[in-house]
């Protein structure tokens, strides 16, 4: 085959087009160049491009740059900065996915004469019977399954992902051996726009206004002011100035309401929830039958949880009943639904879909 | 088969320059900063070497500094007389960046305020907007002899005019760079205070170039050490790089006309035979006064960066324009001065013919290109489709 592999200039990418090298498939490597402003982690820098096509030098095979600094600002920067006027707390890592690397970026891939796209993400694209399956990575600390929800058939048939069947020890081992430059690299963790310094605050506060807002109890008590109720999420808990008033318990973010700049407190027992409401569904094959057992995973490393589908009143939404109370998740963050534990193969591992939580 | 047309980019050496410089990667070697016979005899080769190249930019007898390349000679001319002379800085908003980020860093670093002056969509700098920008206050005025992406020939000699007659205070300086070996720089540039001239761009070596003066010009020094090139710019000289790069302009100089002609005949049915077979490419300043061997089209409804990787496929190597430092495709400040929105400039096409170009390489191009087009979408005559 001829592939194109999405390398970031990271170790799992670099590693990925050297194992479709060896096992004998026609690679070129290409970085997309996503943001345009200052940065200082992972994704984009000269740095990071310059470490992809060392690698493709040393490997020897073809590397291109592609600039889409205007798709990603377009859709993944604005619709961040959005979210956050609106109270969600979107995942832009989801965005980008969905937009730029299994959209643009495969969308041009046939348009150059390529078979299917690369990427090293730590997940496995399978095939049953005539359906494409997506899995979980055997890595299971490392799965990235999760942040790659939204691709279905369409996208499952053209996309590799070879180090899926590696841990994160046998790829750097690979790149070791291979005496790749980019053995030793530390994995892209943070937001790749977002700077240390600044963070969240000063990348959201300068595009949007941020303003401050009181907190108040479940039970309508003022317990005083929290800056940039922008970037207050549901769940937290740190950062809120709580400490100085004197609680029983832990308290955490149930409700955040900005037309009335107020973010409601709570014990984790105000937290918790029996369902959860999704919206922007997508399924990586046929929509699930209402009352199918599923698990689902509500963050990118987190525990899955037990539950079943009960369906939607609307195509692209729905709901997931728990077996038992979870935490409520933040609107915007990514709610993704695994084959329950109960199914004979991919049980626990083959992603169904997912969606938004609302 | 391999169809290189990025001679804008960078040129194969030619014959003359290697055979200049073959003594000095052997046997010959010398600093010519030193006193000794071996250090005279390096001096001597830079000594003849000068006044070769003062000779073709007629400046001789010469004053002119070697450089690194295009980039320092312009860095020299525009932040060395910011450096020197309080006042603003004038430039066309087409300038190689070479010419532009030197006028920003001499606002940032000297408070010299720079003026931008427009072009039109002919690509040729606004004569009225320029005289608009001058005034007594100027130190230095920097207009570009030519393009280097669209390949549009500046009048220089207006320029001049204007600057002598609005800012008498002001030096002109012209970047050269894409001019040796199509136009005749000596007339051409006659009224520039200072000529950017780069050897990798006409068959000369990479790494070195030059700043000539036709007039005295304080310059502040960006690279300072020992008193090479009369204390404007220290470092021992890149001896063979020097040589090759005034045997180099000699023989450009020589072909210069036959050359042209060749370049021009090849070009032209370049140009016209892809302009028929993609009806959705537009020839940029069209009908205008540009260098025999450049062929620049925009591409309506293609991306470039995607058109280069299919091009490159097929043996042809051709360029788009500009690049940032990732190496990602920019679109052009020369095409968004013109006037063009930035997703049309984001489908530039440069193909620019050199020395070494054939019939074949410009055979392979016509082609190529409207099956790389057809590709990606764009629209092309169905026979050209058809072909690939």
């Amino acid at each position: 085959m001829r592939v194109l592999v999405a390398m970031s200039g990271g170790v799992d990418s670099s590693v990925a087009a050297a194992l479709m090298l060896r096992e004998g498939h026609e690679v070129v490597g290409a970085t997309m160049k996503l943001w345009g402003g200052p940065s200082d982690s992972g994704c984009c820098s000269v740095a990071d491009v310059e470490d992809a096509r060392r690698v493709c030098q040393q490997i020897g095979v073809a590397h291109h740059v592609f600039n889409f600094t205007s798709d990603f600002e377009r859709d993944v920067v604005a619709p961040y900065v959005e979210a956050h006027a609106r109270a969600r707390t979107p995942n832009p890592c989801i965005a980008c996915n969905a937009h730029l690397k299994f959209g643009r970026f495969l969308q041009r891939a046939p348009l150059l004469g390529f078979d299917a796209i690369v990427t090293g993400h730590h997940a496995r694209v399978t095939k049953a019977g005539t359906t494409w399956q997506l899995r979980r990575g055997r890595d299971v600390a490392k799965d990235q399954s999760y942040v790659l929800y939204m691709l279905g058939q369409a996208e499952l048939a053209r996309v590799l992902l070879p180090i899926g069947e590696l841990t994160k020890e046998q790829v750097r081992r690979v790149a070791s051996d291979l005496d790749l430059r980019t053995a030793g690299k530390p994995d892209s963790q943070d937001v790749c726009f977002i700077s240390k310094t600044g963070g969240r605050a000063s990348f959201v506060g300068g595009r949007i206004p941020l303003r401050d807002g009181r907190l108040v109890s479940t039970s309508g008590d003022d317990l005083g002011a929290v800056d940039a109720l922008e970037l207050v999420t549901v769940g937290q808990r740190r950062g809120l100035g709580l400490h100085a008033v004197s609680l029983p318990e832990r308290r955490y973010v149930v409700d955040v309401d900005l037309p009335n700049r107020t973010a409601t407190v709570g014990t984790l027992e105000d937290l918790l929830v029996e369902s959860l409401q999704i919206d922007d569904l997508s399924w990586s094959h046929l929509p699930l039958v209402a009352g199918s057992a599923v698990e689902v995973q509500l963050s990118a490393h987190g525990r899955p949880l037990r539950g079943h589908w009960a369906g939607g009143a609307h195509p692209g939404t729905g709901t997931v009943v728990l077996e038992e109370p979870a935490r409520r998740v933040a609107p915007g963050q990514a709610v993704v639904l695994y084959a329950a534990r109960s199914v004979d193969d991919g049980g626990g591992e083959v992603v169904l879909g997912g969606g938004t939580a609302v | 088969m391999l169809a290189y047309l990025d001679h804008a980019s960078t040129t194969p050496l030619c014959p003359e320059a290697r055979a200049a410089m073959e003594p000095w990667l052997s046997g010959s070697f010398g600093n010519p900063s030193g006193s000794h016979a071996v250090a005279r005899a390096a001096r001597q080769a830079i000594d003849e070497a000068r006044d070769k190249v003062a000779a073709v930019l007629g400046t001789a007898p010469g004053d002119l500094v070697f450089t690194s390349g295009g980039t320092e000679a312009a860095n020299l001319a525009v932040l060395g007389r910011a450096g020197a002379a309080a006042g603003p800085v004038v430039v066309s908003a087409i300038e190689h960046h070479a010419v532009l980020h030197s006028a920003r860093a001499a606002e940032r670093l000297f408070g010299s305020p720079v003026r931008v002056v427009e072009v039109g969509n002919d690509g040729i700098v606004d004569l009225a907007a320029l005289a608009a920008a001058l005034d007594r206050a100027v130190s230095i005025v920097s207009v570009q002899l030519v393009n280097n992406e669209v390949g549009t020939v500046q009048p220089l000699s207006e320029v001049a005019r204007l600057v002598r007659r609005r800012a008498p205070g002001a030096v002109l300086h012209t970047d050269a760079v894409q001019a040796p070996p199509w136009l005749d720089i000596a007339r051409l540039a006659e009224g520039a205070d200072m000529v950017s001239i780069s050897a990798h761009k006409f068959g000369g070596p990479q790494g070195v170039g030059a700043l000539a003066f036709r007039r005295p010009v304080a310059l502040e020094p960006l690279v300072y050490g020992g008193p090479q090139e009369r204390e404007r710019r220290a470092g021992t000289h890149n001896v063979a790089g020097i040589v090759g790069m005034a045997a180099a302009l000699e023989a450009a100089d020589q072909h210069r006309l036959g050359a042209c002609e060749r370049a021009r005949r090849l070009r032209d049915k370049l140009t016209a035979g892809l302009l028929a077979s993609v009806p959705a490419a537009h020839e940029t300043a069209a009908g205008q006064e540009k260098l025999p061997g450049h062929c620049h089209l925009v591409i309506d409804g293609v991306e470039s960066e995607a058109l280069l990787v299919l091009l490159d496929e097929y043996g042809v190597a051709a360029s788009a324009g500009s690049a940032c430092a990732s190496g990602a495709m920019e679109p052009s400040h020369v095409l968004v001065a013109m006037g063009y929105p930035a997703e049309v400039a984001l489908g530039a096409l440069r193909l620019t013919l050199g020395h070494t170009t054939s019939e074949a390489d410009v055979e392979l191009a016509l082609r190529a290109v409207p099956v790389a087009v057809s590709r990606l979408g764009g629209s092309v005559k169905p026979a050209m489709a058809a072909a690939g």
